[in-house]
């Protein structure tokens, strides 16, 4: 329960932090909010050989609209998009999912970079951000890019951002005027990782809803888009999406609950959402 | 980029400094080189909340902060705010209500519950056990505690009215 020996460099500059990164290779972590990463060490699941913290960049943070696209810096802490009126007013599945993460203490210090970056398959924001077809902008020493929700999560902790690279901003497309979306998750306790959770986003569409995604976490090992589930809604509306699920989900069992248990409340979980979205509950 | 640094920070509102290992977490440095054994650790990974401190006015877990990162901060442990006064009615509704047995949740839970009453002055009970759902208390299953919280809530707003009502009516009585 006591954290292995470490170094530890509190970088000015983001071109500081690259350059640490580029120096130390493997060895050299990023620390984000440390909800998650101090926990590790302190567990001796993780040994680094050297912490860059990115608590002392003020280029991470901030959320902010232009262009059709709400850009949140990568250490924007939960508590942040929490009281920030520009998420309430447009990007109300963020807002709505914020609560759900873990408890206050957590929510002071934990970032949304650090949640995607970790990719934990049953985090909250790695869901609303495939849902919302976030981009993320990834900067490395050579340069910046830019890489799509749907190429970002590529397994169990497992993202798109290479060695040596940090993931600086989060850029979300505005949702049109149009726009609905749903959040619910199910947890033994409040706060607690979600047995399954589902972030979606879609717009209205006559008495439906139309580009709809539905993206579902704790059932895989990264969030999973289902596709089969969405495509389901439009043509035989909510009970037909319940059928299709099964097609876009395969949980494993674990030692929490069975696979078949998680699929069932997936399934309970969508009706619910779907209800709600489309004034039917 | 050592594995050892200096640091300076305002702890219970006093300047100070210390020299610290990277891996050591905030909790360990408040207690073994400070003394402030009322941050409580239980769990040590974020999950139990016994050693919830107030860094830059916000709780935080203690042990989920490196006491290197406290460089610069403002650092308020259940010592500095019991000695502020800040929360005495707090601390008082938990005592009459019997709200803590063991005490081992104690600290953790009244910081927890002093950020609550200061961003919802008048929260739910659902809402109280929320926030409180982060700390665990293997003692008096959190109804004295929710209890003792909801009623400070009250006693404070009512305190706020008598006080709006006296600032209206004493110029008049003072004219008299």
């Amino acid at each position: 329960m006591k954290a292995p020996d470490v170094a530890y460099a509190r970088p000015r500059t983001l071109d500081e932090a690259l350059a640490l990164l580029a120096e130390h290779g493997e060895a050299a972590q990023p620390l984000a909010g440390g909800q998650s990463l101090v926990t590790s060490l302190n567990m001796r699941l993780a040994a680094p050989g050297l912490l860059v913290d990115l608590n002392g960049l003020p280029e991470l943070t901030g959320i902010a609209e232009a262009g059709g696209v709400i850009r949140i810096g990568a250490m924007t802490r939960h508590r942040d998009l929490a009281a920030s009126p520009l998420v309430a007013e447009r990007l109300p599945l963020i807002a709505a999912a914020v609560p759900h993460i873990a408890h206050p203490a957590i929510r002071n210090r934990g970032t949304i970079g650090g949640s995607v970056a970790l990719a934990d398959p049953a985090a909250e924001l790695p869901a609303c951000c495939l849902a919302l077809r976030a981009s993320f902008v990834i900067r490395g020493l050579t340069g910046e890019r830019r890489v799509a929700a749907d190429d970002f999560f590529l397994g169990l902790f497992e993202t798109a951002i290479g060695p040596g690279e940090i993931l600086v901003a989060i850029e979300i497309p505005v949702p049109g005027a149009d726009a609905v979306s749903g959040f619910d998750e199910l947890a033994r306790r409040h706060g607690d990782y979600a047995l399954v959770g589902l972030a979606a986003q879609g717009r209205r569409d006559g008495v439906g809803l139309g580009d709809l995604r539905l993206v579902f976490f704790g059932v895989g090992d990264r969030p999973v888009l289902a596709g089969n589930a969405a495509a389901a809604v439009a043509a035989g509306g909510v009970k037909a999406a319940q059928d299709a699920l099964a097609a876009d989900i395969d949980p494993a069992d674990d030692v929490a609950v069975r696979g078949a248990t998680r699929r069932h409340l997936a399934r309970v979980l969508l009706g619910r959402v779907l209800g709600r979205m489309t004034g039917e509950a | 980029m050592e594995n050892e640094q200096r640091i300076g920070f305002t702890l219970n509102g006093e300047r100070v400094r210390a020299r610290v290992a990277a891996r050591q977490h905030l909790g360990d440095l408040l207690r073994l080189e400070f003394g402030l054994t009322g941050v409580h650790l239980g769990c040590e990974h974020g999950v139990c909340g016994a050693c919830t401190i107030r860094v830059d006015g916000r709780a935080v877990r203690a042990c989920l902060m490196l006491a290197v990162q406290a460089d610069g901060a403002a650092v308020e442990t259940i010592e500095g705010l019991t000695e502020s006064g800040e929360i005495a009615d707090l601390q008082d509704a938990f005592h009459r209500r019997n709200a803590l047995q063991c005490g081992y949740c104690t600290p953790g839970m009244l910081v927890t519950a002093a950020e609550l009453l200061a961003e919802t002055p008048r929260p739910s009970r659902e809402a109280i056990r929320e926030a409180v759902g982060g700390n665990y208390c293997r003692c008096t299953g959190y109804h004295a505690i929710v209890d003792a919280i909801a009623a400070t809530a009250e006693t404070r707003i009512a305190a706020t009215a008598e006080a709006r009502v006296a600032a209206s009516v004493e110029p008049a009585e003072a004219g008299r």
